[in-house]
């Protein structure tokens, strides 16, 4: 199918535009001409921005399907505005080896509508105790490798995987968190901890592993990206360190900068998350780090949990909440409405090219001759999150009702609409 | 029982969670409450027919013998009928959910579910789901508001009043559900409170709460009219907070010695059970200063008191 969008403001960071105009797509492609026999779609008044790509998902398959699938999760990131998204390793089996990373990418090409892109184990079993099979990972098609949910924390084993990782071309992404210092720690440790005998997870739990990060970042000369920042001294050192050009990144989530520690006083588990939510101070210096470009990308960090297994006890509770389908409208609401932090076109650069660039993946732009994936955005429209409706299996999620400004209102990948509003 | 005739005008909950959701005048309240009831015990028939009829599950999914035998005796001598859970007898080791398992104890009609649990938020977590009263017990280091209002009862009681009082709390405040019980209702009733402890166990962040912090036990003792001292939680920490027991009781330890410090009228407070020649000498732990045994003793009315208003007057 052929496609003409009309009269969008095409917002195209890596190019980059700012412009209204058309956009074409011809055989899948973005186009230079128009072409004929075309579905005409309308885009007065909305944005027209390169598929969106989310760097950080969780889709549970293979293994945990009752969370997720591939085909669900996928569905919930068309819904979302996101035409790729980055999906994590720790599934069961975990993707340490070729065969389960091909699986995933056979699965998806059957079952998702948007572009799914595995990420593959840095050390076997995720027990950070051996270097996972990296090259053959690369080579069964893995962007990154990462044992996201733990954290390696022998440094000599994390900085031969970083090397190593060199070679084949691929970024480490880390989770950040020092098990010694964050022990049984679930909530951020500071006030509400200490009111409501919550055991603490101290912010230096995560600096710490930064820091670290950085260290091999520039010893071993290649990327890493830390996920989901979410301290204020973590953004410091990041600042420094790329200041200094270290190959060194960091990644900020919605909730990271939509809510304060202060949620978790009912104890409702749609507040547990790891890292876990922090403070005021945290969430101003957050957003400097996203207005100066100390970080540079954004994500969701989805992570879906059926009802029963997060309705229990505070402790008991898996970390974790879904994040696709109010990421865009969050991001759109705080950072260029609520707050100024950035205007639209940062903010899809933080969703497009900047995630592209660190995979090394040939997305995230409208380049005449790049696969015609495309989002198009309301920056304007006032939505109301409803978890009942979610296309996600699950809906464990502390968005359900909030009123948001602006959202996706079609996904087109590779020149087919695979959601619209 | 005249207190008791006006309750339905000053108590409206369904369950007793935490003592930081309370008001002053509720704590006073459930103390005056108690009252009446620590009368019925020095009955020849000891019991009231306040809660005939009705069904007090003590779910205890933590290990406890004082909290639990204080809340079975008050419960029967409420003339309720009385059931005990532990985690080893329930479905819970099977794999049961505590919200399964809370669930169909209200399907057997239990009309109070009194929860001890080893996490925090447990009680408010089935005080949500179920239309049973939950009283808290104790919830890992959150709240255990019972212990809380039996102090402040043994409190009132001996010094007639609690506002104005210095009150030091010593030892582990860090996992204390019954310091942070204590502050909230210490606080609420005008009391000035110390907390006394290794910077480990006694963080800055208690500060933020309207308490005052110090590492120099020797300092604090003089001015107190309380010291309750915690006991030292050898199993709930796992980890090193502190050198050694030797250390502990040299910089932290109620000795003889430092006893002469304080008032002769201060009171000696301990929640239980008691680690001898750690946080207390054994001596003073029976001496003329202890109301330890009071506190036990109240802790009865006082459980009588919230059964009464939270099964009884709560739940219409």
């Amino acid at each position: 199918m052929n496609v003409i969008i009309q009269n969008g403001r095409v917002i195209d960071p890596a190019n980059g535009r700012d412009e209204v105009a058309d956009v074409f797509i011809t055989d899948g492609k973005i186009a230079a001409t128009a072409p004929r026999d075309t579905e005409v779609i309308d885009g007065s008044g909305l944005i027209v921005a390169p598929g969106l790509i989310d760097i950080h998902v969780h889709l549970r398959e293979p293994g945990y399907g009752w969370k997720e699938t591939l085909a669900s999760g996928a569905r919930a990131a068309a819904a979302g505005g996101f035409t790729t998204v980055v999906c994590m390793p720790n599934t069961l089996p975990v993707a340490d080896s070729p065969s389960t990373v091909t699986w995933i990418n056979e699965r998806a090409a059957e079952t998702a509508c948007v572009n799914i892109l595995p990420t593959g184990a840095i050390s076997r079993n995720l027990a950070g105790e051996e270097l996972a099979p990296i090259g053959s990972l690369a080579h069964a098609g893995v962007v990154a490798i990462t044992d996201d949910g733990r954290c390696i924390q022998n440094n000599e084993l994390m900085r031969r995987a970083v090397e190593y990782a060199r070679m084949v071309g691929v970024p480490v992404l880390d989770h950040c968190q020092d098990y010694n210092l964050v022990g049984k720690g679930i909530v951020h440790e500071g006030y509400w901890s200490t009111l409501l005998g919550l055991p603490g997870w101290p912010s230096a739990g995560e600096e710490v592993i930064v820091a670290r990060n950085i260290l091999l970042a520039e010893l071993c000369d290649h990327d890493i990206h830390c996920q989901h920042i979410s301290s204020a001294g973590s953004v410091r050192l990041l600042r420094e360190a790329r200041a200094r050009g270290v190959k060194i990144s960091g990644e900020v989530c919605p909730h990271h900068i939509a809510l304060t520690d202060e949620s978790i006083q009912n104890f409702d588990t749609n507040y547990k998350m790891n890292p876990p939510l922090r403070t005021e101070a945290d969430i101003e210096a957050l957003l400097e780090a996203i207005a100066d470009g100390t970080i540079g990308i954004l994500a969701s960090d989805h992570a879906p949990h059926a009802r029963f297994e997060k309705e229990v006890e505070f402790d008991a509770a898996p970390f974790g909440i879904v994040g696709l389908e109010t990421e865009l409208g969050l991001f759109i609401d705080v950072l260029v409405h609520k707050t100024g932090t950035i205007d639209m076109l940062r903010v899809i650069e933080m969703l497009t090219i900047a995630p592209a660039r660190l995979l090394k993946i040939k997305k995230g732009t409208l380049s005449v001759g790049a696969s015609a994936d495309v989002t198009l955005i309301d920056p304007a429209l006032e939505w109301t999150v409803d978890a009942k409706s979610f296309e996600t299996v699950s809906c464990n999620s502390p968005f359900d009702g909030w009123k948001l400004k602006g959202r996706a209102v079609r996904t087109i990948v590779a020149g087919q609409t695979a959601w619209k509003l | 029982m005249m207190a008791a005739l006006t309750s339905e005008l000053r108590w409206h909950r369904k369950d007793l969670l935490g003592i930081r959701e309370l008001c002053a005048d509720e704590i006073t309240f459930v103390l005056d409450n108690a009252d009446a009831f620590k009368q019925v015990g020095t009955r020849d028939v000891k019991k009231v027919p306040a809660l005939r009829g009705k069904t007090v599950v003590n779910f205890f999914v933590e290990p406890s013998t004082r909290t639990r035998t204080s809340f079975e005796l008050a419960a029967i001598r409420l003339s309720a009928d009385v059931i005990n859970i532990s985690a080893s007898t329930s479905s819970l080791t099977k794999g049961e959910t505590l919200k399964d398992t809370a669930k169909i104890l209200e399907a057997n009609h239990a009309d109070i579910i009194v929860l001890r649990h080893s996490s925090a938020g447990a009680a408010h977590f089935l005080g949500e789901r179920l239309s049973a009263s939950v009283i808290n017990a104790g919830d890992g280091a959150h709240e255990h508001p019972t212990q809380a209002l039996l102090d402040l009862y043994t409190i009132r009681e001996k010094k007639g009043s609690i506002a104005g009082l210095h009150v030091v709390i010593v030892g582990d405040i860090l996992f204390s559900r019954v310091a942070r019980s204590n502050i909230f209702g210490l606080l609420k009733l005008g009391a000035r409170v110390t907390l006394v402890g290794p910077t480990t166990l006694v963080p800055r962040a208690f500060e933020q709460l309207g308490v005052s912090i110090s590492n120099d036990i020797d300092a604090v003792l003089p001015t107190a009219d309380v010291v309750n001292l915690l006991r030292i939680q050898h199993e709930r920490q796992g980890k090193e907070y502190f050198p050694g027991l030797g250390e502990y009781i040299r910089l932290f330890g109620l000795t003889k010695a430092r006893a002469k410090l304080l008032k002769p009228e201060c009171l000696i407070m301990h929640p239980g059970p008691i680690n001898r020649g750690v946080e207390i000498d054994s001596e003073l732990a029976d001496g003329v200063q202890s109301v330890i045994l009071d506190q036990v003793t109240n802790g009865l009315a006082v459980r009588m008191a919230v059964l009464y208003l939270c099964g009884g007057i709560g739940k219409r």
